[in-house]
Parts: C-alpha cells; structure tokens; sequence
C-alpha cells in the first residue's frame, strides 16, 4: 500500500512530474509558483534530471522547446504575469506539433497584479494562450491529490495529441498541504516519437520540427489537421465532476480551488432545504459543453462561481445554449470567495425561482 | 577521374532561395564542410532562426529545428541539454542575434553551452526588406534610418564578438569575414575549430561572419563585397577574440 | 470540521506549527489542510496558516473563522481575536501580548510561552510550548500521538533538537496560569 505525504501543491506537481519521467524543468522564479522549481532543483539532480533557472521566462518556454523537439519530456512552471511572457513559445510549441507540460499557478492581475490566489487567466489559457488558430489542453485540479494526478495525465495527453498541456492551478492551490498518494497511476499506450530531432544517425531521414508554412494552403491543411485533433481530445478526453446535480434546481458551476467552496455551499444550501448542486470541469480546455448542455434539461438555473469578473462564465452560456439562464458570482484580486457569501447568491437566486 | 567539385554530404539538394551574391550560400556551404569533416551529420542538430535564414532547416542534412526570433540559443539549450553528446548549432542573423535575442544569446554564453553559434552580421534586416539592424554601422543608409544611422538618434552598433569574450562561458569567439577567398578560407577553418570546441565539450563557441546583402544595400554583389571590406571590417576587425585552447597551450609552454 | 488558526511574527514557527498540527491530523487518518500567508509577509511582517481537520473532503482551506486560534504577536491578536467561533478557543502568548480578550463566548487561555521558552533554555520554540497548552485546552488527540508525531517531524540531522521539542511540548501542556 502506498503512503500518504503531506505536501505542498507545487511541490506535489513537481514530484509527480519526476514520476511521469520529466527529465528536465526550466523556470523562473515568481511568487507564488517559485517552491515548484526549487523542489525539482533540490530533487531532480539526485534523480537524473536536470532543472536549470532560465534568464527569463521567455527563454524557459523556447528551452523546452529545444527539448521537447529533441523528444524528452520537459515541465516549465509559471504564474500569469509569467505566463504572459511564454505565449510566444507556447503558440511555436503548438505550431511545431510537439509536447509538453505548462503549470500556472495562477495569481491575481492584470499588471503585476497581486501575489494572492485568482482564477483570472481562464481566458488566457483556455482561448488566447498565444497567436495565431490555436488550443492547448488546460486540466483544472481541485486538491493536491488531483495535481500530482493531472500532472501525471498531462504528460500523456502531451505526448498522445502532440500538443502542450496546461496545469491550471493558483496561488492557494500552490502553496496549501494536503495529504497527497503517488500511487500507480493508470498506464496509457503512447506512440513513439520518431519526429524527435536526436541526430539522425543515418539511420532515418532527417527529421524537422518547425511551425513556418509560407504556403496558405499547406498552412490551412495542417491548421484543420490539429482542429480535428482538437475534436478527437473533446471526444475522448473531457473529464469533470458532478455533485448532488441529480435534483438540482441551481447547479453552480466552478472549477479547481472555486469548486471546494462551492461544494461547501451547496452542502449548506441543501441543509436549508435549497436544491444546490454542483457541476465541476475538470478539463477547461476542451470544455465539458455536451455534459452542461444536457443538465441544462434537469436544473432551472446555472450559477458560475469563479475568482475572476466572470470568465468561465461565457463557456458555460455557451454550452447551455440559452436553455437555462447562466449568471455569475465572482472575487476577483486574490480573494477567495467564502462558502457563506457563495450561499447568500445562491439564496437571492432560490429567492428569484 | 578526379571529383574536384562536389556539394557537402551535409547540404540537401534544395535549391536555395537567398538572393544572388548574398553569402548565406558561402555560410551554409562552409558550416556543411565543417559537420562533413568532423563526419557528424548524424549526430547533429541546426537551429534555424527567423530572418533570411528561417529556411536553413530545409538545407541541412542534419535533424533541424526552427525556433522563434532570437530565442534560438534557448532552443539550443533545450536541446543540447536533452542530449548533451549531439553536436548542437545555431545559425542566427544579426536581428535575431544581437537585438530580439541578446538576452538568449548572452546567458547561453554565461552559462557555457556547449553549443556553437554561427552570426551572420550583414548590418541590416534582410528578411523584412532593408531595415536599421543593432550592428548597423553609423551613417548607414537603411529603410529605418534614412538619412543614415545617426548615433545620436539610433545609437551605436553593438560589436559582438568583443562582447563575447569577456564572458567566462565562452571557450570560442572569432570574427570572420567572407569578402575574399583568403578570408573565405580563414571562415572555414573558424567554423571547424567552433565545432571541435564543442566536440571537447570546452564550452559557448561563436563565429561571426562579415556578411553581404547586396539586395538591401542596394549594390551589386561585387561592391557588396567592397563595402565589407571598406566599411564593415574597420568596424568590426577580424580576429579571434578568444580561445581557451590557445591559452591552455600557452600556459602548457 | 475543525478550523484552527495559528498567527504571529514570520519567524516564530507558526507555519511550523501549522503544519505539525496537520501531520497529527493525517496519522489519525483525517482530512486535513495546511494553508500558509505567503509573499512579502514571511519576511519579518505577519505570518499566519490555516489548518483544517475534518472528517469530510474539506471545502476552502481557508479559516476564517476559527474555532481555534493561536496567536504569538498583537497586531494578530487585534486582527483575528473578533473572528473566533462562539464556543471557540484563544490561546495567547501572554509574554508577548499584554492584551485580555473580553469575550465571554470563547474560552481564551494565556501562558507565557516566549518568556518560558527562554527560561528553560528553549529558545525558538515558544511556538512547541504553546502548541502543548493548545492540546491541552482542546483536548484534540492524545499526547502521545502527538509528541511522536513531533519527534519525527525533526530532521534526523539535529537528535538534539527532537529531545527540546518534547521537553518544550511537554512544558506548555502542563503548565497551568
């Protein structure tokens, strides 16, 4: 039986990564993701890896670049100011058809913002992490359990789709301790790498990883071909988690550090005699729009709840298609909403009914 | 009979698309002789960069990957770091190099990858159609300085190689020029030794190539190759800026 | 559930704290959490953790009304000491507070822990001291649990360090005002 280790949130995902086979990590230091790096600085040496402090973020995104493209797995880790500072390699990342994993320990901004907790990258990461037609996979743990999980399964997912991987998580997520397992995690069939760029040998053609296609038309064929990829991971990948949405007359819908809140309230609800329920992604980016668009038959009204001015928001109107009324209930600037607050809304909305 | 002309092993068949009397052709073609002497295609990863050079990954035998504007020697890193016995090479324009990527290019130095960087130095943007590059040398007629570079408006260049080799990381640093065969002659041999530096694992090796742009100057190739040697090279003198090696042997002496 | 805040100086342990408490949580097979302040506060301003221990998955790991609360300096006592539950616990470092709480719906407990500390040559660990009178006034698990969970939460390196650690837990749950 495996043990249970009490752990920080970033250092679960950096452990889990080295378990995932991460051979190399390049960062930069920012509050409040900076224990990530310095974990797998401390660990990766004594366990053949290497993590190496970039110049800058900018410089950490294209280092991984240069690894993924040389066919080892490879983790970077930011928070959103960070972040902002990678798109530019992620978009190549994506363009060249390689993987990798991405961590945003998500703070609050826009600017430099604040160094406390905040949701308020949900567009950034989901629809515009970087130029040009482009997705990349965005999972949204809400425990530190679940980070070593996801980090495990993003390294996966990177390497079965040839595509980045995001873990969103935020600042409390980060730096909270849980009790966390490293137990076996389900074992996934992953192709072979033969587009790595590792020296030819002779043994094979020259291999090219590259995202410029001076041809629209061959621009276009490769865009289509990721987008139905895209589909394929929609299918076949989409993960969330439902709470008491069996009868529910208000399903809130919230993600990751958000979502432990809002089931907290909703147990409150329910022990006033309100009809709560709750709707988790798990997966933001592709979004569980078949699953919400269904509930929309069962419930009377959505109510996301997120750390942001109302991001999510918008996907969750999308997917329900207007067949139920969708509003939001939000902190924004790195406060974390309180199960009592939370249940005054889903009050005032029981009220509207 | 005797073959006393063939193209490197390394370089693909592709016809290039540089503009006639540009030496990115000579560039490539000497970088080429260099992965066949050392006999290390197989073993060997090119970085392109963006800027006249974005197309290298298609005329290169060797596996190739094309990073983002100056960020090639992150990329470089990455890669080198991911399998540090392969032979890793940047080939970067003086805009990709010296400007958008000083950063990359200065903290790969520092860090001593043992990588080696091949800088094009033609003074201009050759890609985007003639503009200011930072290695622009004063009174320099661009589309962005007009009237010529004016210090006091635009600045002054950025002399590379003099910068690379205050930095401890560096093992190689050598300026070339390709205005003649002598100097032609003399590249080849820098850019080899660049290589075997790296094949020693002695650390950072960069090689700068005075470089033409006939197209953007506005000359034809032949006063393109003048004006390297009139105006560029007083400029930017030729030399080595530094070898460890060299200084190893002395101090062995 | 139970919800309990620890809040003082960067540098008295209080994450320390926090996080020993988290650990006896977890040996007893509970849910727990451990959420620290963090940035600019842990060097020299005001530090504080939330812990939670719970039979249930725990919902926002943040307390922020407590039904215990540590403090060891004033700035948190006149933060934190209104946003005790009814019914809740005040613990106090009464060498370092010279303030009284004058709720009467908590149960408020004040022993000198700095001052004890170094009487007893156990500087730097007011924050095990006042953790032992914490045990002692909740009577959350046993004391031998506890301590055990102590000893091996002190790195290997410094046996020394383990052996003050008991004599400091020891200390404040037997210490009486």
């Amino acid at each position: 039986m495996s043990e249970k280790v009490l752990m920080k949130g970033n250092e679960a995902i950096a452990e889990a990564a080295m378990r995932a086979g991460c051979k190399l990590f390049f960062g930069y230091p920012i509050t409040p993701q900076t224990d990530l790096s310095e974990y797998l600085a401390k660990q990766m040496p004594k366990r053949g890896g290497l993590m190496l402090q970039a110049e800058s973020e900018v410089a950490a995104i294209n280092m991984v670049l240069g690894a993924s493209a040389a066919g080892e797995r490879v983790m970077t880790s930011s928070s959103s100011p960070g972040v902002s500072l990678k798109s530019e390699g992620i978009s190549y990342i994506v363009g060249s058809d390689i993987p990798c994993v991405i961590v945003n320990v998500q703070r609050g901004g826009p600017g430099l913002g604040g160094i406390q907790p905040a949701q308020s990258d949900y567009f950034q990461a989901t629809k515009a992490l970087g130029h040009g037609d482009m997705h990349i996979i965005v999972l949204a743990p809400a425990n530190i359990q679940e980070m070593a999980l996801l980090t495990g399964e993003a390294f996966d997912l990177a390497d079965i789709y040839r595509t980045p991987v995001m873990i969103l998580a935020d600042g409390a997520l980060g730096q909270m301790m849980e009790p966390v397992d490293f137990g076996a995690k389900p074992v996934r069939e992953l192709p072979a790498k033969d587009w790595a760029c590792n020296g030819h040998g002779h043994k094979r053609l020259r291999n090219i990883v590259n995202s410029l296609y001076i041809q629209p038309e061959e621009l276009e064929r490769l865009n289509i071909e990721r987008f139905e990829r895209y589909k394929k991971i929609e299918e076949n990948e989409v993960k969330y988690e439902e709470y008491l949405t069996e009868d529910a007359e208000i399903t809130l819908v919230a993600y990751g550090i958000t979502a432990r809140i809002a089931r907290t309230a909703v147990k409150l609800a329910r022990a006033e005699g309100i009809k709560a329920g709750l709707f988790r992604p798990i997966t933001l980016y592709p979004f569980p729009k078949k699953q919400l668009f269904e509930l929309a038959d069962k419930t009377n009204r959505f109510l996301s709840v997120e750390m942001s001015m109302g991001q999510m928001v918008d996907d969750v109107k999308l997917a329900v298609e207007f067949k139920k009324p969708v509003t939001h209930y939000g902190r924004t600037g790195g406060v974390i909403p309180s199960p009592e607050e939370i249940l005054d809304e889903i009050r005032r909305l029981r009220r509207e009914i | 009979m005797i073959n006393v002309f063939e193209n490197p092993k390394a370089l693909t068949d592709i016809a290039s698309h540089y503009c006639p009397g540009c030496t990115h052709g000579i560039a490539h073609r000497l970088v080429a002789e260099a992965i066949d002497a050392l006999d290390i295609e197989g073993q060997t990863i090119g970085v392109a960069p963006v800027g006249c050079a974005v197309f290298a990954y298609n005329y290169f035998n060797c596996d190739m990957v094309q990073a983002p504007h100056g960020r090639a020697p992150a990329v470089a890193t990455g890669i080198k770091r991911a399998n540090p016995d392969n032979f890793v090479f940047t080939y970067q324009g003086d805009g990709d190099l010296a400007a958008i990527g000083t950063a990359e290019t200065i903290h790969a130095a520092a860090r001593g990858e043992n990588i080696t960087v091949i800088f094009i130095n033609n003074a201009i943007y050759g890609m985007t159609g003639g503009q200011m590059a930072p290695t622009s040398i004063p009174g320099q007629v661009t589309t962005t300085s007009p009237y010529g570079r004016k210090p006091e408006i635009q600045g002054f260049p950025l002399r590379i190689s003099e910068m690379m080799a205050t930095i401890d990381g560096v093992a190689y640093a050598e300026r070339v020029a390709l205005d003649n065969v002598k100097n032609v002659r003399r590249a080849k041999v820098a850019i080899q030794k660049a290589f075997e530096v790296q094949r020693d694992k002695k650390g950072f090796s960069i090689i700068e190539l005075l470089s033409t742009c006939p197209t953007n100057w506005g000359v034809s190739p032949v006063t393109a190759l003048d004006y390297v040697r009139e105006k560029m090279i007083p400029y930017y003198p030729l030399g080595v800026y530094k070898d460890i090696t060299a200084s190893k042997k002395e101090a062995s002496e | 559930m139970s919800g309990f805040l620890f809040a003082g100086f960067g540098g008295q342990g209080i994450l320390f704290s926090g996080k020993l408490l988290a650990k006896i949580g977890l040996a007893h097979g509970k849910q727990v959490s451990w959420l620290p302040s963090y940035g600019p506060e842990m060097r020299g301003g005001t530090a504080n953790c939330s812990v939670i221990i719970d039979d249930e998955p725990i919902g926002s790991p943040l307390v922020t009304k407590p039904d215990v609360l540590v403090v060891l300096n004033l700035p948190s006592f006149e933060k934190f000491e209104k946003t005790v539950k009814k019914g809740g616990v005040l613990i106090v470092d009464s060498s370092l507070i010279d303030k009284k709480s004058e709720r009467k719906d908590i149960n408020s407990y004040y022993i000198p822990a700095s001052m004890l500390a170094s009487e007893n040559g156990l500087e730097g660990l007011a924050n095990v001291i006042i953790f032992g009178h914490m045990m002692k006034a909740t009577g959350i698990f046993d004391y031998a649990a506890v301590e055990k969970v102590l000893v091996d939460s002190t790195p290997k390196s410094k046996p020394q360090l383990a052996e003050l650690n008991a004599k400091a837990l020891s200390l404040g749950y037997g210490w009486q005002e």
